[in-house]
């Protein structure tokens, strides 16, 4: 077992009742990390912070210093946008952060602007988050109350004002670019990269920082503890700890805080203090490793370790930290048909290979599911998902920094990464169960399993 | 290969910003007449089109000698495209460098004036940078140093062959009857890349078929690949962002928002931009097939902008008007009213023949007898008055030729100075012709523009389109002076909401550089800031009449002072078709000559014995409408020349039947000068013939030879006494002090503005089946403050009483109308602002009152 005692970051007032209150939040250390921040230059809090290696939580995996650091040669005014509109399939992790720790998330994101210089923050909140809005906008009044946020912040001579906004249900404006058009008033459609790198042309095209809940829930703690102590955690590529959603066919499921790089997908699934197993004992048929938009693993990636790095080249990515586990009873063209459904449900059609490749996807699983389906579907299926995603699945890629990196970021015919998202699930269960799609097809019914996806 | 196409693109907007100081050389010799024949647009600014040097070119050209000694300096980024090494220009897009160098990358949503979205994904291809080849779109990559494209490897292909595949899985295929098979990208890309049959077998999508957006403009979503681009024209370029996408994925589609109707002055536009038969123009559909078009490149002559237009026809009917790209006037945008009025042209109600009153009734007869009853009648009435007692109206309808021929007219066989072009609502021929001109181009990279006019989205809505264009792109500010706020007022820097009357005080307070005070409603700090924002070189004037119920020679007063700033240019913002050309041709009061309010004045006290009407309507143009019907009815013997029985015509003694629009070649000149070709495309209705050849004939039958009998021999006249392009007149004079400007308003009644809407009650719009109903109605906009202060109840009806008429009108407030005025629309109904203008007083002041 790879599980050991660590200290938890951004889990760590889980457990006491008040810590969403600004008295809890106090209490139990609370904004010492910005008061300390505020005590140094701005230059040495993102030295700080990029000394410590923190990954992107939302799924892209950018690490946060290396981030603001693409503002150093851009002008004013600039703006720190916090994505919480979390919504990829199986992850359940921001929301939580918000709902117990709301304090963290706006400390996490005022140190963030301070390092950054910008003048405005804007926290963006999914819509369907009701508890999560109402805790932010409570811990925003209070936080502005006790001087927090707001002019001349805790005697210093430095400003910030923080805006809430909540969404209005679309899993799309969680892709950063899109969530910039929907918090500007228009139509929540991404913009294409190039030109429109947020870091560069953003919020109303000004610099734009925009960091995951998660990430920034990080911050604090590393200007309490200091870099080297959140490095000490985890692998030597992936530094500090990392919430994992776990759902599906497990004894346990639930949020928990593990280690970076360290504990293994097995760890995830089977240890008792996690996952705790495959409910009644089944077999294990396939699990999703990084939210809905990952590629499938099975058992031999099991002990494959949380880190980058690993599971890139492996086929998959962690994206944004929920593992979905399927045990032997899943229909996996149901499975694959219920994924394939969200990601067309949710296209927001503004590109051509999306709005009208993921939609077809869905009809034509629906067809074979139906039992009408012929066997040239198959070889469809995989060509209309070459059309969206091109290339061999899963695609060899190469992330700018020269490590393997696979299959993030996607090819595609797409502006974002939505379309390719659905090509994941599909070409997963056809590549590995492409009996199963051979069934429905030969007799119009599914195989001899009971239909639980 | 050096970018030899791109170099007329770039070559007209050099020139336009570079020949600043050589106007006025410029303007006496280019732009010759014989341009009728030749599809370009000539230019009189344009020192390219010039012959002789100008100072400011000698330079240029020493410059250029120098810097042959030098290593000639690389012709562009160089990059690679589909194997063939090409150079492009910095910034230039991968699909526009593509096109220049003739590799045509197929695209939908692209278009080349609009910001480019990559959504229909169609022009993905290969694009190396160094790191490998990676599926682009051509559409949002910027050409770089040593960049290599591929647009036809397997990759590629594949992409683009995916994405129309994706683009017909839900199209209904229904191009046998959509207007725009045959001339559709989608069915051109499909036959050029596309599948040769669907693999998808299952139920397309469904929509009902098809729903309006506006009067004007249907959509079939069916047929909508949602390309943006109509979405992006109505936002980006109208301003009017009345539709937009809604629902999503598969779902998604275009449609307005719930009881806004697409109610643009430039919804045709997108009709033109769509890339498939999803939008459809109402005139337009259903009627002909694009292979059946016949096309001719012509000019719009609508309103004075002169957008450059294909007139097509089918059979011996005009079927539609298409916007051509030219870079100097109106990049492919045409107002709405432009693009539809071929309606009228096509109307039943066209005068068909010749006519003559016999004993009292209208008789059509043949030519012969016409002119000869014209002439007759004519030459008993400057018998029995002389010359003095004969006068002709109008004329800014007519193209150069025709325009030259009855001025000649006039002059030789009339004998008469009592000529004008215009209706009593522009300015003095002296002032359009005597400043410094400006082009669209000048005015659109001019430091600051100073809008002295009215508003230009309802009167020349395409100068709109591009000046908004530029202040949206920042390329120039906006100076308003105005009495009440026009669709630019949003984006001006200053708007100085002046009252009627007062136009000169205010633009003398400007330039004179005294210490400021107070005038009107305006206040001193805005006169200073005005100043200061005057205060750089080059501003450019638009100049028009901003207001029908103030004097023109207060607008005038005005633009004397303003042509005192220094570097100052004037873009004329006059609205009739070719009133300029009409005014340079002579079509203007000579000396000792009557305008058209004094011979309208003449004729009331009996003093006119013969009128020529030449294509005019004083009833519905002339802003004092009592004036007019006095006038009319006080005229002696009356010739009427035009293309339908007006209420004015009607009232005439021999009426001619002449060409319309795209019935006749010829010339026109634009508000900046500009001489374009009109095309010919039908042969007129009945027995109707050009102005020209009635003139000559007329004439004849006067006992006068023109000396032309031809449109060749009229040209080569007209080139003796210089030609079409002679926008210039005297210098004018700078303005005398009269200080006492307009007389006050009492404390109960507003001081009247008036002005025209895109849609009125002439014969262009109101022979157009599609438009006639687009009249907006009557109402009463004054500032809120005024209305609570006279007691007046907003929102509902009031009566509002002028100097020789009282009515009920509908009344609304409005913030942009200074205090102490009252804006009220002219010619738009019964009762409008012409049954309160008195044209004998400097302003109009009205009173209203609750019913």
């Amino acid at each position: 077992m790879t599980v050991r005692e660590i200290p938890r970051i951004v889990s760590a007032r889980w457990d006491t009742d008040d810590a969403h209150t600004l008295r809890g939040y106090l209490a139990t250390g609370g904004y010492e990390g910005l008061r300390k921040a505020l005590s140094m230059a701005p230059a040495d809090v993102v030295a700080e912070v990029t000394g410590a290696t923190v990954q992107g939580r939302g799924g892209a995996g950018f690490p946060a210093g290396n981030k603001w650091k693409f503002l150093d040669d851009k002008g004013f005014p600039r703006w720190i946008v916090v994505n919480g509109d979390e919504s990829e399939p199986g992850t359940y992790k921001d929301r939580i952060i918000m709902e117990r720790d709301p304090h963290m998330v706006i400390e996490g994101a005022l140190i963030t602007a301070y390092a950054c210089k910008a003048s405005q923050v804007f926290l963006y909140v999914r819509g369907e988050m009701a508890l999560a809005q109402e805790r932010i906008a409570t811990a925003l009044n209070d936080a502005y109350a006790a001087d927090y946020i707001g002019k001349k912040i805790l005697d210093t001579e430095w400003s910030v004002d923080v805006t809430l906004h909540w969404g209005a249900g679309a899993y799309i404006v969680g892709d950063e670019t899109a969530l910039l058009e929907s918090l500007e008033g228009n139509r929540g459609m991404p913009r294409p990269k190039p030109p429109f790198f947020p870091a560069a042309l953003g919020l109303y095209l000004q610099p734009t920082i925009v960091n995951n809940v998660e990430t920034l829930s990080n911050v604090p703690w590393i200007m309490v503890n200091g870099a080297e102590a959140f490095a000490a955690i985890g692998s030597e590529k992936s530094n500090g700890t990392r919430l994992i959603a776990v759902s599906g066919h497990v004894n346990r499921p639930g949020t928990y805080e593990v280690e970076c790089g360290v504990v293994t997908f097995r760890d995830l699934l089977y240890d008792a203090s996690l996952g705790g197993g495959i409910r009644g004992g089944r077999d294990l048929k396939a699990f999703i490793p990084g939210g809905g938009s990952s590629p499938w693993f099975f058992e031999e990636h099991l002990d494959l370790p949380l880190e980058a790095s690993v599971v890139g080249p492996a086929g998959s990515m962690l994206g944004s930290g929920a593992v979905v586990a399927m045990d032997d009873t899943t229909d996996m063209v149901r499975a694959c048909w219920r994924l394939v459904r969200f990601y067309a449900k949710e296209s927001c059609g503004k590109c051509t290979p999306c709005r009208e490749g993921t939609a077809w996807l869905e009809t034509i699983l629906a067809r074979i599911l139906d039992g009408h389906g012929r066997p040239e579907d198959l070889a469809l299926l995989v060509d209309v998902g070459d059309n969206i995603s091109p290339g061999p699945f899963p695609g060899p890629s190469i992330e700018p920094g020269g490590a393997p990196f696979a299959p993030f970021p996607y090819k595609k015919t797409t502006i974002c990464d939505l379309g390719p998202s659905v090509v994941s699930p599909l070409m997963s269960a056809l590549r590995r169960f492409r009996h199963e799609f051979e069934a429905y097809i030969a007799s119009g019914v599914g195989p001899e399993v009971i239909a639980s996806a | 290969m050096p970018d030899d196409t791109a170099s007329d693109d770039t070559a007209s907007d050099d020139t336009a910003s570079d020949d600043t100081a050589s106007d006025d050389t410029a303007s006496d010799d280019t732009a010759s007449d014989d341009t009728a024949s030749d599809d370009t647009t000539a230019a009189p600014t344009e020192s390219a089109a010039e012959p002789e040097v100008s100072e400011h070119d000698t330079a240029a050209v020493a410059v250029a000698t120098e810097e042959q000694n030098e290593p000639s300096p690389p012709p562009g980024i160089p990059l690679t495209i589909d194997g063939k090494q090409i150079f492009a220009e910095k910034g230039e897009l991968v699909i526009a460098a593509a096109e220049r160098n003739g590799v045509h990358i197929p695209r939908f949503c692209y278009h080349p004036r609009l910001r480019s979205v990559g959504m229909c994904r169609m022009c993905l291809v290969d694009v190396d940078t160094g790191r490998g080849p990676v599926l682009s779109p051509a559409c949002l990559i910027e050409c770089g140093e040593n960049m290599v494209v591929e647009t036809q490897s397997v990759k590629a292909r594949k992409a683009q062959d995916g994405v129309l595949e994706f683009l017909l899985i839900n199209h209904p295929l229904d191009c046998p009857v959509c207007d725009k098979g045959g001339e559709c990208p989608l069915q051109d890309n499909t036959v050029a890349f596309g599948p040769g049959e669907s693999r998808m077998v299952e139920e397309k999508r469904h929509r009902e078929k098809p729903i309006a957006l506006s009067n004007l403009v249907l959509l079939d979503r069916e047929r909508c690949i949602l390309c943006d681009r109509c979405t992006r024209f109505a936002d980006e370029v109208a301003g009017d962002p009345l539709i937009n996408f809604v629902f999503r994925g598969v779902d998604t589609e275009i449609n307005t928002f719930p009881d806004h109707p697409f109610a643009s002055y430039f919804s045709g536009n997108t009709v033109q931009l769509c890339p498939v038969g999803a939008l459809t123009a109402a005139p337009y559909r259903f009627k002909a097939r694009p292979w059946d078009l016949d096309s001719v490149d012509s000019t719009c002559t609508t309103c004075a902008v002169g957008c450059r237009i294909a007139v097509q026809s089918s059979g011996t009917q005009l079927t539609r008007y298409l916007g051509l790209d030219d870079d100097a006037v109106n990049h492919s945008w045409l107002c709405d009213k432009g693009r539809f009025s071929y309606e009228a042209v096509n109307s039943p109600d066209r005068v068909p023949a010749p006519m003559v009153r016999k004993n009292g009734q209208l008789v059509e007869v043949s030519w012969s007898e016409a002119i000869a009853a014209a002439a007759s009648g004519l030459k008993q009435a400057r018998e029995r008055s002389g010359g003095s007692g004969v006068g002709v109206i109008g004329g800014a309808r007519l193209a150069n030729e025709d325009a030259f021929a009855w001025a000649r007219l006039a002059d030789d066989a009339l004998g008469t100075a009592n000529v004008d072009c215009q209706m009593d609502d522009g300015l003095p021929a002296e002032v359009v012709l005597g400043l410094p001109r400006a082009t669209i181009e000048d005015a659109c990279n001019a430091p600051v523009v100073v809008l002295l006019a009215p508003d230009l989205k309802e009167e020349l809505p395409v100068l709109f389109l591009r000046l908004r264009g530029a202040l949206t792109a920042g390329r120039t500010k906006l100076v308003e002076l105005t009495p009440a706020s026009t669709s630019l007022t949003a984006l001006a820097e200053l708007s100085l909401g002046y009252r009627p009357g007062e136009a000169g005080l205010v633009a003398r307070a400007i330039t004179d550089g005294g210490a400021s005070s107070d005038i009107g409603p305006v206040p001193a700090s805005a006169i200073d800031a005005a100043r200061a924002a005057l205060a750089a070189p080059g501003a450019v004037v638009v100049l028009g009449r901003p207001s029908l119920a103030e004097s023109a020679d207060s607008v005038a007063d005005a633009a004397r002072a303003l042509a005192l700033l220094p570097g100052v240019r004037f873009l004329s913002a006059l609205r009739r078709g070719n009133v300029h050309g009409a005014l340079a041709a002579g079509l203007r009061p000579s000396a000792g000559g009557l305008d058209t309010g004094g011979m309208l004045r003449a004729a009331a006290s009996g003093k006119l014995a013969g009128l020529v009407l030449l294509g005019a309507d004083p009833l519905t143009d002339v802003p004092d409408r009592r004036l007019a019907q006095s006038g009319l009815a006080g005229a002696g013997f009356t010739v009427a020349v035009d293309t339908f029985l007006t209420e004015s015509v009607a009232g005439a003694d021999v009426i001619l039947p002449a060409a319309a629009f795209a019935e006749r070649p010829g010339t026109t000149t634009n508000i900046e000068g500009r001489v374009s070709p009109l095309g010919q495309k039908l042969t007129p209705p009945g027995v109707a013939w050009p102005d020209w050849m009635i003139a000559v004939e007329l004439a004849t039958a006067l006992g006068t030879d023109l000396g032309f009998e031809s449109l060749d021999d009229l040209r080569a006249a007209a080139k003796s006494t210089g030609g079409f392009s002679g926008l210039t007149g005297a210098p004018v004079e700078p303005p005398v002090g009269s200080e006492s400007g307009a007389p006050r308003v009492d404390a109960y009644a507003l001081r009247l503005v008036a002005g025209r809407g895109l849609y009125d009650l002439g014969v262009t719009v109101q022979k157009s089946p599609s438009m006639a109903g687009l009249v907006r109605p009557v109402s009463l906009r004054a500032n809120p403050r005024d209305l609570a202060r006279l007691g007046v109840t907003t929102g509902g009806r009031v009566r509002v009483t002028g100097p020789h008429a009282s009515f009920a009108i509908d009344v609304v407030a409005d913030e942009g109308v200074p205090l102490g005025s009252a804006f009220v629309p002219a010619n738009v109904g019964v009762d409008d602002a012409r049954s309160l203008i008195d044209a004998g007083s400097p302003v109009t002041d009205v009173r209203i009152e609750n019913l």
